[in-house]
């Protein structure tokens, strides 16, 4: 009884400084199925919340404004096992009234999940999966990707390299399909910006540990000879996403030459140096919540969580079909702390996004290069442009 | 003695110059905050000279004088604190007590009390200034950004740069009293003199919204468009209106351009090509020149109002960032 009045002063001061007088109560999903993933260095072994901590911190932005606007975002963890049926948990989502989720799922399993949900008006942003594939020939009219494909990380790099006239790659792929995919990408980069593959090498996963106690000895004669008697090169460009080699090539190639892909000066979405464009704000309040660092999965989630609340906050309303509409349209702009607005490409949903290329320790430049031009968007030098799309939207 | 005697003249002849140039009305002292170099640079605006340069703390960017004209604050974010510079010894002789990572702040009306949009804690910190002492806080959106104070002094504009909203803070209650959504990444608001409009810019939008602040609603929107640059690079930061509200100048950031805006009509009359990633502007006191700080190309540049043209570009410190004049 004592209780009452408080609550009904703070429900008038509430609501006497909203712009929306009726309440919006989003329920957003967060589904993700976690890998073991082996990292080369330690400092890259995933943290367990890697990913939904970013889509935590927004869910913390999008309430602070939703304070003034009268709306409210609840974020809700579903983790899968490799077993379960992610096409199951979408339905389940549906059942607890989730009409948006966050995905950071395997190309497959996020395809199986948004399918089923598509008859219950279930929207997907893809923060974890690269593949163009999701955004060609696979794409949906329900999937929008925060989280960039190879393609874009690729051009992304082989602007700077040729900016830097590093235009002779010595190219070495891992044996996994990922690492296939990213270098069909490179290859793909090489032949649009003028760079020119002199060789390529597989580097065979034969399995085994990252981490022994004498395997640097091993990996100190290994790299010199794997890479010995290579044509006439300026940078080794590694396709490794796997992580089983790319970790122990700088310093350890036969020729001096500087290593960029999968490690080196690494392509990025997003990168725990990053500082420019206020971006130091956002670190600031991810490592206060977190005590960590923010990933690149982190930086993909947090974008996709934040492009939720601009699109309540913009139309007032919590209905995924219109906020869809909204963000694919051409009044949608994220401030993302890349130095310029992000909008999204209307015919496959895909973020458009600066890409970092970092080295491990700072932000050594960011794509697209100067000088690169395009009629639209300098962002569509980046990955497969309109023109050259299969995606249609269905 | 004919050596000595030409050589008193010569001191007299050149302080008889130097006194002149000093003597008009039309000399003022511009002082340039420069983010990456740690220093205020110091303009005469005589000379259109560096004529001083003075080291501060770690990131300075938001500048003003006090009321009073003694002296210069200045916001030295990564030392998490405001500084105040003595003006006529160039020293720094005390700092103010912001919350974390100051950026921009506005004074009321007299002079007395600073409001401090602290980015790191979503607050508005409000400081008595000759105390030097914090008189509370605000708590407002994400990552507080411009601040502006309406001519009567009454309400406090602060812009949340991740909210993207402008919020009225009735300076008597000091609570928020008015929330107007407008474009992504506010970053500055600016009133015209007589209070009829409040003009707040969104650098990833792309937009100015006109605020009227009495119904507290967008009366519209300035675009720009520049033949030949790509949306992207269109990034209105720095707002300054005439005291007539006649005419608008907004600095465009990465377009490295001014645009000059009717400030009745809201279109955009012309584009001065200034250095790159124009930030800040700020006036002389008699209107006739208008400065802005270019942050790349480590460069003010220097516009005849009237002409519309600019006239000159002054080497700074690195990253100039805000710009402010004294009145005297």
């Amino acid at each position: 009884m004592v209780r009452c009045p408080f609550i009904a002063s703070l429900l008038f001061a509430l609501t006497s400084v909203a712009l929306a007088a009726e309440p919006i109560a989003v329920k957003v999903g967060y589904l993700r199925l976690p890998e073991n993933k082996a990292a080369i260095s330690l400092l890259d072994v995933p943290p367990d919340n890697d990913g939904i901590a970013g889509a935590l911190l927004a869910i913390q932005d999008n309430n602070t404004t939703g304070k003034f606007l009268n709306q409210r975002f609840l974020l809700e963890d579903l983790r899968l096992k490799a077993t379960d049926d992610p096409a199951a948990a979408a339905v389940a989502f549906a059942e607890r009234g989730v009409s948006i989720v966050i995905a950071d799922l395997p190309a497959n399993a996020l395809l199986k999940a948004a399918d089923a949900g598509r008859e219950r008006g279930l929207i997907f942003f893809n923060a974890g999966a690269l593949d163009d594939q999701l955004r060609e020939d696979d794409c949906r009219a329900n999937i929008i990707h925060t989280a960039p494909t190879r393609s874009m990380l690729a051009d992304g790099l082989a602007q700077y390299l040729v900016w830097k006239k590093w235009r002779r790659w010595l190219l070495v792929i891992g044996s996994h399909a990922g690492d296939r995919l990213y270098a069909d990408m490179l290859r793909r980069a090489a032949t649009r910006f003028g760079a020119k593959i002199v060789q390529e090498r597989v580097f065979e996963d034969t399995g085994g540990a990252r981490r022994t106690d004498s395997g640097a000895v091993q990996v100190q004669r290994q790299i010199p000879a794997f890479t010995q008697s290579a044509p006439a090169y300026d940078v080794l460009v590694a396709a490794d996403e796997s992580e089983v080699f790319a970790g122990y090539l700088p310093y350890r190639t036969w020729e001096a030459r500087p290593v960029a892909g999968s490690a080196g000066l690494v392509p990025k979405g997003w990168d725990a140096a990053h500082d420019q464009w206020g971006a130091n704000q956002l670190q600031n309040r991810f490592v206060a919540m977190f005590q960590r660092r923010m990933t690149a999965l982190d930086g993909h989630a947090w974008a996709a969580a934040r492009m939720i609340g601009e699109a309540v906050s913009r139309k007032q309303t919590a209905d995924p079909k219109a906020m869809l509409d909204f963000l694919a349209g051409p009044d949608f702009a994220l401030a993302a702390f890349k130095g310029q607005r992000l909008t999204l490409r209307d015919w496959n949903l895909q973020l458009r996004q600066p890409i970092l290329l970092a080295d491990g320790r700072v932000i050594v430049s960011v794509s697209p290069q100067e000088g690169f031009l395009h009629r639209a968007s300098q962002l569509d030098t980046l990955g497969y442009d309109r023109a050259e799309t299969r995606c249609r939207l269905k | 003695m004919t050596v000595r005697v030409g050589t008193t003249w010569r001191l007299l002849l050149a302080l008889g110059v130097s006194l002149c140039s000093a003597g008009p009305a039309s000399a003022f002292m511009a002082y340039v905050s420069n983010e990456k170099s740690n220093t205020v640079s110091v303009i005469d605006t005589d000379k259109w000279q560096v004529v001083r340069t003075i080291k501060v703390g770690q990131r300075p960017r938001g500048i003003e004088i006090t009321k009073d004209q003694k002296f210069v604050l200045v916001a030295v974010g990564d030392d998490d604190t405001i500084e105040i510079i003595d003006r006529t010894t160039s020293e720094i002789v005390g700092t103010l007590p912001s919350g974390p990572d100051p950026e921009l702040f506005v004074q009321d009306v007299v002079g007395k009390i600073l409001y401090v949009a602290n980015e790191n804690d979503n607050t508005v910190t409000i400081i008595d200034i000759d105390k030097r002492e914090r008189l509370g806080d605000v708590p407002v959106g994400v990552e507080p950004e411009g601040m502006a104070m309406s001519p009567d002094g009454k309400i406090l504009v602060s812009t949340s740069e991740t909210t993207n909203i402008a919020h009225f803070i009735d300076t008597t209650t000091r609570t928020i009293v008015s929330n107007v959504l407008v474009d992504a990444r506010p970053r500055y608001a600016e009133f015209k003199q007589d209070g009829s409009e409040l003009w707040v810019s969104s650098e990833i939008g792309g937009t100015v919204s006109v605020i009227d602040p009495v119904r507290r609603e967008i009366k519209t929107k300035i675009k720009f468009e520049i033949p030949g640059l790509v949306r992207e690079l269109i990034q209105p930061v720095g707002v300054n209106l005439t005291r007539d509200g006649k005419t608008g100048f907004v600095a465009l950031g990465p377009a490295n351009r001014i645009a000059v805006v009717d400030g009745v009509t809201h279109k955009v009359t012309k584009y001065l090509l200034v250095g790159q990633r124009v930030w800040h502007m700020a006036f002389t006191p008699d209107e006739k020149f208008l400065l802005s700080t270019n942050g790349l190309t480590n460069d003010v540049s220097v516009i005849d109002v009237a002409s519309l043209r600019v006239i000159k570009t002054i080497p700074v410190g690195e990253l100039p960032w805000g710009v402010t004049i004294s009145q005297r």
